[in-house]
């Protein structure tokens, strides 16, 4: 009997080990969106932020991180697809595919605080590209390649040999299969793996602080001019991003509304982060029905 | 006549230039994947290289001891710096989190494998990858705001702790811990589970007596993995834990981590100063310690059973 009750009280206790993960989640959520919604309107979303004055908005910092994000992803997808390819495809066993390997390893295991700090070293000091956009996605790229590049070797690994096969019996070369064969069928996987990686890239800030810099210029939205300095297309700009003007309302703000301002911030970021995570599930699980054929 | 031979011909031109071209684009193809996986190794080693340097000519340039620097804790941004408090308060924040996250995480990851192994994992599976992609500036904002003052009202202190420092950074990593976990446990073969039942066993005598010590080393690896995460964290603990620059006597005390101190230090510094090149020297023990933790990970899963 005895031997009941324990099992007993451990399947409770293991419930309450899943009801608290998500309970933690719940509140997490509800709490940034209750808190944070309220303070979110048009003009929030539309002004300049202000330094000291209340009523500061985030227009510039919103754009920067969608700035950002798509000059990260510029720079890092084909690198990251093509490693990916390296890896399911040329790689022999050996040295050299070990070294990548941990490479990516590494890579992926960095704190970004110090991938920072080597954007600061090395692109916005040695290249003498200073706080700026492009400095900020490099160190970005750092970050994210390794992702980019596991989820297109674990995408390719999933095609079925027989695909590759079929393709290299009819006598198309290999790179040929690569580009014909093997990436539009991984290109799914490798898709949502690209968008979960996006909304990362959205909400780092620690990579960020001392590579794009903790101020931004009000935008001139009127002058798409890239070399204008007001220009929102400006890459060499210092550029704070959504995700860092949170850090530093809150660390450094002097305006009265700096609650209001962190915490519509961050109902605006998860709301983006949701947006992303979100598309790469419902197209991951369109593609899984249409290749499974369930539903 | 004419004519046919005319298309052999041109056939026989299609053929070659058709093959010749495809021969480019395969070395053309070969190079590109050749020279991205040449970069992923170029850019591990730049990084390793380029804060070894500027770690390590913080001994060499300024004359600062290493055995001091590890060891002592006045941290005033001279010669005789010692940075043991923050190397302590990462130590500190990276065990407490994991005291936090491990047995949640896990007692999580055997609920959605185990127990309630249809909907557990519909439900918990989005609750994970949620968490995961939360952006560290939120956890910071949300202990700022609930945790700090929660504590202050209940504990005592100013809120600012190594006890909000594990609350926030164990929920960050507890994610990455039931996921990896939960990989572990559906690894196990569906057979030694059920020989256990088979035997009358219990579904927590399974649990404890078969699932657990088969899953071990991958367990141990999910909660190493968080580990990692927990110490190279920056802007959440930087948020709540104080920054107080000294040894904490509780948990309740304000302290200060690695990766704290450089996102506070570093814009403050000038470039070249000894302080500045202390906190580069900062930057390479985060990163030795990353490499430790992926040797740690290498040597444990090594022993990987299943």
């Amino acid at each position: 009997m005895s031997r009941r009750i324990i099992n007993n009280f451990a399947t409770s206790v293991f419930i309450l080990c899943a009801v608290i993960m998500t309970a933690t989640l719940v509140y997490l959520l509800g709490y940034i969106l209750t808190n944070g919604l309220s303070n979110v309107d048009w003009s929030f979303l539309t002004t300049n932020s202000s330094s000291a004055m209340e009523g500061g908005g985030i227009k510039n910092q919103l754009w920067n991180s969608f700035y950002i994000l798509v000059v990260t992803l510029i720079l890092s997808v084909p690198l990251g697809v093509l490693g990916g390819i390296y890896l399911a495809e040329y790689a022999r066993p050996g040295k050299l595919t070990n070294v990548i390997r941990t490479s990516v390893e590494v890579l992926s295991s960095l704190p970004s605080i110090v991938v920072g700090m080597f954007g600061l070293l090395v692109f916005v000091q040695y290249a003498g590209l200073g706080y700026s956009i492009i400095a900020g996605a490099l160190a970005l790229t750092v970050f994210n390649l390794p992702i980019i590049v596991r989820v297109t070797e674990d995408s390719i690994r999933s095609v079925p040999k027989k695909q590759k096969n079929a393709s290299l019996a009819l006598g198309i070369t290999h790179w040929h299969t690569v580009k014909t064969v093997l990436v539009p069928a991984a290109f799914p996987g490798i898709l949502t793996g690209i968008l979960l990686s996006a909304g990362r890239i959205f909400g780092e800030a620690a990579a960020l602080l001392f590579t794009a810099g903790l101020s931004t210029n009000n935008l001139q939205f009127d002058t798409w001019n890239p070399f204008n300095s007001d220009s929102p297309l400006n890459p060499f700009r210092s550029a704070e991003t959504l995700s860092v003007h949170i850090w530093k309302v809150n660390s450094q703000g002097i305006m009265p509304d700096v609650d209001e301002i962190a915490s519509g911030s961050a109902a605006v970021l998860i709301l983006f982060v949701l947006v992303f995570n979100v598309t790469a599930r419902v197209i991951g699980n369109i593609i899984y029905n249409k290749i499974t054929g369930s539903k | 006549m004419e004519n046919a031979q005319k298309s052999e011909t041109n056939n026989h031109r299609l053929l070659k230039k058709n093959g010749s071209s495809s021969k480019k684009n395969e070395k053309r193809g070969k190079a590109l994947v050749y020279s991205s996986a040449a970069i992923v190794i170029i850019a591990t080693l730049a990084i390793t290289l380029f804060l070894g340097y500027k770690g390590i000519r913080t001994f060499f340039v300024f004359d600062v001891s290493v055995w001091n620097f590890l060891t002592t804790t006045d941290w005033d941004g001279t010669e005789n710096s010692g940075a043991f408090s923050f190397i302590f308060g990462s130590f500190a924040v990276t065990f407490l989190a994991a005291l936090v996250a491990a047995p949640l995480g896990i007692g999580s990851a055997i609920f959605m494998t185990e127990i309630a192994k249809k909907w557990g994992q519909k439900v918990l599976q989005p609750v994970i990858e949620i968490l995961v992609g939360i952006p560290s500036v939120v956890y910071g904002l949300i202990g700022v705001t609930v945790i700090v003052p929660l504590l202050r009202d209940n504990v005592g202190g100013l809120g600012f702790s190594l006890l909000a420092g594990m609350i926030v950074v164990g929920v960050m990593i507890l994610p990455t811990i039931t996921s990896i976990s939960a990989d572990a446990i559906k690894a196990i073969p569906q057979d030694i589970k059920d020989a256990s039942y088979g035997l009358g066993a219990t579904r927590w005598q399974t649990i404890y007596k078969v699932i657990i010590p088969a899953a071990l080393p991958s367990l141990m690896t999910a909660i190493v993995l968080g580990m990692a995460r927990a110490f190279g964290e920056a802007l959440a603990v930087q948020m709540v834990i104080g920054n107080v620059k000294g040894l904490p006597e509780s948990i309740t005390d304000q302290a200060a981590t690695l990766t704290s101190i450089i996102t506070l230090d570093m814009p403050h510094t000038t470039y070249g100063s000894v302080h500045n090149s202390l906190l580069w020297s900062l930057g390479l023990f985060l990163l030795i310690m990353s490499y430790v933790f992926i040797i740690i990970i290498r040597f444990v899963s090594s022993r990987r059973k299943v």
